[in-house]
Parts: C-alpha cells; sequence; structure tokens
C-alpha cells in the first residue's frame, strides 16, 4: 500500500471528484471533499517524511520504467509544495460547508466542491510528477476546473474574470507546450530527470534558447510575475470565498515550483543564471511587482482585490528569491513560497467569514467591523503583521533570509527596496485596521456577529501556523534550505 | 535559388509560425469574445502541428513492428497530441459556456460594450480588467 502512495496521492482526489458529480446531494458531496483533503494530506506527509529519511522516491505509473513510462519523481522540493498544497487543501474543506452554503446556489454546490476536487488533482499532479508532458496535461486539469470555480462567484464580473483568466490561461499553458516541444524535438525525451542528463550537448542551440523563453513567459503568465499578472486581481476578487482563498494559497505557488524545477532541474543554475540574463530579469520584474502592484493595493476599496494586488507584490519576494538563485536566496525564495501560502490563506478565510456576516468586502462596510468581530478580525490583523513582515512572523522569516542574499552580493539598494515593500504593506493593512477598528460601524457592520466556529476555527489554525513557523523555523527553513542545496547541487 | 530552398524545406515550420502567430494577433486585436476563442484556437493548432510534422521520418513507415522495415515514424508526438486536442476542445468548449453565460448577464459579448460600462460600486473592476485582454 506504501509503495502506492504517490499514485493514490493523485487518484484519491481524482476519484473523490467524480462521485462528488454522482452524488448530487452537496452535503454528500462536502463529506467526502473533506474526506479526501484530510487523506491527501496525510499521504503527502507520509511522502515528505520518507523523502527526508530516504532521498529522493521514483514511482513508475503502470510499471514502464522511465523515460519510456510516466514517472513520479518526489524530492525535497516538491515533497514540501505537495505537502502544502495537500495542507492547504485539507484546512480549507471544513471551512468550505458553510461558506459555499451562503455564497453559490444549492444545486451548483455539488459542482464546487467537484471542482475542488479537481483543481486540487491538477496542483498535486503538477508538483510530483516527473514528466514534462504530464504537468502540462495536469496544468489544464487544474486550470479549467479553476476557470469554473471563479465563475461560480456571486457577482456577474466573475464571468468576465473566469473569461479572461481562460484567454490568458491557456496562452499561457500552450507557451509552456511550445517550449517543451522545443526541448522534445532537441532531447528525444519527457521525462524531467532524463532531459536534465541530455540537455547539456545542446544547451547554447536557438531552439533550446527558444523554449527557455517560451517556458519562461508561459510559466510566468500562470505564477502572475509583473506584468503578466492582469487576470489575477478580478479573478481573486469575484471568486467565491472558498475559491479565492484556496487559489491564493496554492496555483500560483504551484506555478512558482514548476519555474524552479525548469530551471534548476532542467537547465541547472549555471546556464540558467550564468549564461542567460535571467538574474538581471527576475530582479527588476520582482521589483516591479514588489512596490507597484502592492502600491495599487494601498487604493483599494475592495479588500479582496486589495489582497489580490497584494499577493501579487508578494510573489515579487518568491520570484527575487529564485533570480538572486544563490543558497540564502533560493531558501527565501521557498520558504516564501510556504508562508505566503499560508498567510494569505489565512487573509482570505477572514474575508470570506466578513464575507459570511456581512455579505461584502468592501471597506466603507467593513467599518466597525473590529468590535463585532473580534476573533475574525483578530486573526487578520496576525496574518496581516506576517505579510509586513514584523518579527514573530512567518513573513519575517522570508524577507530576513531575501535580505541576506541580497547582502552577499553587496546590493545594499536591494535590502531597502525589500524594507520599503513591507512599509507599503503596512500602508494598505493599516488602511483594513483603520476601518475595522477605529470607525464608527457601517450599517451593515452594526448588526454583524462572530463568525461561526467552522468558519473561525480553520482560519485560526492558518494564523497559528503563521505564528508557529515565525518562531520555530525548523522544519520550513530547514527543508527549504535542503531543497536549495539540492538544486544547487551541492546536497544529497 | 538558396532562399527559396530554405523556405520549402522549412515549409512546416513556416505554416506552424504563421498559425500560431495570426491565432495570437486575433486573440489580442479582436473585441469579439467568440473571434477571441476562434484565435484561441487556431494557436493551440499550430503546436499540434509543431508537434506532429517532426515526428514523421522520411521513408519510414507506420510503428508497426514487421521484418520487412527498419525505419519507423515516431509515433510519441501524436499520442501528446491526442492529449492536447482533447484539452483544446475542453478549452473551447468551456470558454464558449462562459461566453454564453456573460451574454445572459450583460446582454452583449463585445468587451468595448461591456467595459464602456462600469459596474456602479466603483471597485474599478470592469475598467482595469479591460487592459488584460488588449
Amino acid at each position: 500500500m506504501t509503495a502506492h502512495l504517490p499514485a493514490l496521492q493523485v487518484v484519491v482526489p481524482l476519484v473523490a471528484a467524480l462521485l462528488c458529480a454522482l452524488l448530487r446531494r452537496s452535503a454528500l458531496a462536502w463529506g467526502l471533499t473533506l474526506a479526501a483533503s484530510w487523506a491527501t494530506a496525510a499521504m503527502a506527509a507520509l511522502l515528505l517524511l520518507r523523502v527526508l529519511a530516504e532521498g529522493t522516491i521514483s514511482y513508475h505509473i503502470g510499471s514502464w520504467e522511465p523515460p519510456w513510462g510516466i514517472e513520479y519523481r518526489i524530492d525535497v522540493l516538491n515533497g514540501l509544495v505537495l505537502l502544502l498544497v495537500a495542507a492547504v487543501g485539507a484546512a480549507i474543506a471544513p471551512y468550505a460547508r458553510r461558506s459555499v452554503a451562503a455564497e453559490i446556489a444549492e444545486e451548483k454546490q455539488v459542482w464546487f466542491y467537484t471542482m475542488y476536487l479537481l483543481c486540487l488533482t491538477g496542483l498535486l499532479g503538477i508538483v510530483i510528477t516527473g514528466d514534462a508532458f504530464n504537468v502540462f496535461v495536469f496544468m489544464e486539469i487544474s486550470s479549467l476546473a479553476t476557470y469554473v470555480l471563479i465563475a461560480l462567484g456571486r457577482d456577474r464580473r466573475a464571468l468576465l474574470s473566469a473569461y479572461q483568466y481562460l484567454i490568458m490561461g491557456t496562452i499561457g499553458a500552450t507557451f509552456y507546450v511550445i517550449g517543451i516541444g522545443f526541448l522534445y524535438t532537441m532531447t528525444g525525451t519527457l521525462n524531467i530527470a532524463d532531459m536534465a542528463a541530455r540537455i547539456g550537448e545542446v544547451q547554447s542551440t536557438r531552439t533550446v534558447l527558444a523554449g527557455t523563453a517560451f517556458l519562461t513567459v508561459g510559466i510566468c503568465l500562470k505564477l502572475a510575475l509583473f506584468p503578466l499578472h492582469v487576470w489575477l486581481p478580478n479573478a481573486y476578487a469575484y471568486a467565491p470565498s472558498v475559491a479565492t482563498a484556496f487559489l491564493a494559497a496554492t496555483a500560483t505557488k504551484v506555478a512558482i515550483y514548476l519555474l524552479i524545477r525548469i530551471y534548476f532541474s532542467i537547465f541547472g543554475a549555471a546556464f540558467a543564471f550564468e549564461a542567460l540574463p535571467i538574474t538581471e530579469v527576475f530582479v527588476v520584474l520582482s521589483l516591479a511587482a514588489i512596490l507597484g502592484a502592492s502600491t495599487v493595493a494601498a487604493f483599494q476599496r475592495n479588500v479582496k482585490r486589495m489582497l489580490a494586488y497584494s499577493s501579487v507584490g508578494q510573489i515579487g519576494y518568491i520570484t527575487l528569491g529564485i533570480g538572486l538563485a544563490s543558497q540564502l536566496g533560493l531558501t527565501g525564495g521557498i520558504v516564501h513560497i510556504v508562508n505566503h501560502a499560508l498567510m494569505k490563506g489565512a487573509l482570505f478565510l477572514a474575508m470570506g467569514a466578513v464575507a459570511y456576516r456581512i455579505g461584502s468586502v468592501r471597506l466603507d462596510d467593513m467599518a466597525g467591523i473590529g468590535r463585532r468581530m473580534p476573533l475574525t478580525m483578530a486573526s487578520f490583523v496576525v496574518a496581516g503583521l506576517s505579510l509586513i513582515g514584523s518579527p514573530g512572523t512567518v513573513g519575517f522569516v522570508s524577507k530576513w533570509y531575501l535580505a541576506l542574499a541580497a547582502l552577499e552580493r553587496g546590493w545594499w539598494w536591494l535590502v531597502a527596496a525589500i524594507l520599503l515593500g513591507s512599509v507599503i504593506a503596512l500602508v494598505y493593512i493599516g488602511r483594513v485596521v483603520e476601518a475595522a477598528y477605529f470607525r464608527a460601524p457601517a450599517a451593515a457592520a452594526a448588526t454583524a456577529t462572530e463568525a461561526p466556529l467552522s468558519l473561525l476555527v480553520p482560519t485560526w489554525v492558518l494564523t497559528a501556523a503563521c505564528v508557529w513557523f515565525g518562531i520555530d523555523t525548523e522544519l520550513t527553513v530547514g527543508i527549504a534550505a535542503r531543497a536549495a542545496a539540492f538544486l544547487l547541487g551541492a546536497g544529497p | 535559388m538558396p532562399a527559396l530552398d530554405v523556405v520549402i524545406a522549412h515549409f512546416n515550420h513556416w505554416i506552424t509560425v504563421v498559425l500560431m502567430v495570426a491565432g495570437l494577433y486575433v486573440v489580442v486585436a479582436r473585441g469579439n469574445m467568440v473571434k477571441k476563442l476562434v484565435g484561441l484556437g487556431v494557436f493551440q493548432t499550430s503546436v499540434y502541428l509543431l508537434y506532429i510534422s517532426p515526428g514523421k521520418i522520411f521513408g519510414g513507415t507506420a510503428p508497426i513492428i514487421d521484418p520487412r522495415f527498419t525505419v519507423y515514424s515516431n509515433p510519441l508526438p501524436h499520442v501528446l497530441i491526442l492529449t492536447a486536442i482533447v484539452v483544446g476542445v475542453a478549452t473551447l468548449a468551456l470558454g464558449l459556456a462562459l461566453v454564453v453565460r456573460i451574454n445572459e448577464a450583460y446582454g452583449s459579448i463585445e468587451e468595448d460594450e461591456i467595459f464602456g460600462k462600469p459596474d456602479e460600486d466603483g471597485d474599478g473592476g470592469g475598467e482595469s480588467s479591460g487592459v488584460g485582454s488588449r
């Protein structure tokens, strides 16, 4: 049984999604979603423990030997991302029942759970597989499910956002296939490990360079790197609360994982960062995201849109870490993948609880909400502090490593920019805090009561994780450092 | 005429590039949501050609093992593209379904008309979202 965990990791949510569609009863579908997502998280935890103890796991689908068959390959990096995606999915599942019931029509709820599980399947599949074309298939499974999840939002603009994401997401995925096609014609293999072994001879050909460009642009569309982020703010703002929290915490993170995998595992750090100007491109674009998108966030009146723009800024920190491509920078980038998922998950869940009670997340409607929903807003404040990067929270840990990586290169101005990004985060989080705690209650907020436990507990689980991993960094930073060493070819 | 030889020798690639750029141009330049999806379809189709054409080997036969033949065409690109076609069909179907719903909600599928009158609550969602698709 345990030998087949890698396959079950993907098969369990996939089969559960199909069963959900057949059940036709929203309560049953939710129960199944809960069971499947918790089972998935347990399996991901077991896999990560095994990887940490025994090293890389290679699983051959249908016992076909790689490179002919599809290989699932789990090392320290994707073990960590796998656990992150599965754990966030498991934490959000109990929250989904009430929030979905409030935001989505009864007859569509079953489809929500089906799409949620399909999206989870796709994301886990991208992370676990060791086959470049298989990544594309899973990418489309998760993307198509995502478009439907977004379109299920209450506002009619959710439909437009889903359509725009569909156009841009498909262009991104097609660019990815074009890139893989170029690499395939040059190396004759689709297995990532095999490709890495064969690419050395053809690395400097124009075909491979063009393939690299297509892969970079395609994946950056998916991970919403500035200026390819335009699909993200509306998609997050108008999707149902549960979908927003889940996507913000996982979808872009998986795309970032894929980028790391392609740069470091296929091309190798030496080629990607010394022969090509990827460091320069990424540092500039990341800075534009950290400063530009965060500034736009500060002017938003809808808090979900504000947090969405903030996500674009925070993704900038992760790509900054990738661009620096040193042990410290990569550690900071990888650990920020985890940390940002935790804090954005907590923030969007808190906003989902507010939407559940007052039916709006606009700043004007949220005036005075802090006294009415103290626990929900306390969670927002703690996770918000983490976003700013105050010591004792996860945000501080990742920014610390990024700043160290910048200092290592002697780039003082970069440290200043990282700090400036934190100041801008302080502004927009401060605007929400000001509205929630220091203004006279608005009509909508005056009669609100604290959110029910089933919404509060998942929110606080993620919030507590923000503090826990901000103080005890053994697990996250330890694994991220191992993953960074592994990617740079130094570690085991 | 060496230049002409280059063109003819890479005939398949020229077609691929023309389809790819034409499809992407339609996606960017058209405001009609159905036309955008048609452009997206053309763009995706060019990738099918990109994969399939290197799989053909001159003088190769269908990949069925037989002692009389030694050279076979590569069957793997066909299998990959079969998957990609399914994905393309699913994307197109979902895209058209969304356009139907947008038409029901807005009474139009022209981006100019939809983004011309943003929703009144002042989030700015309607207006700024138009930028993404241009």
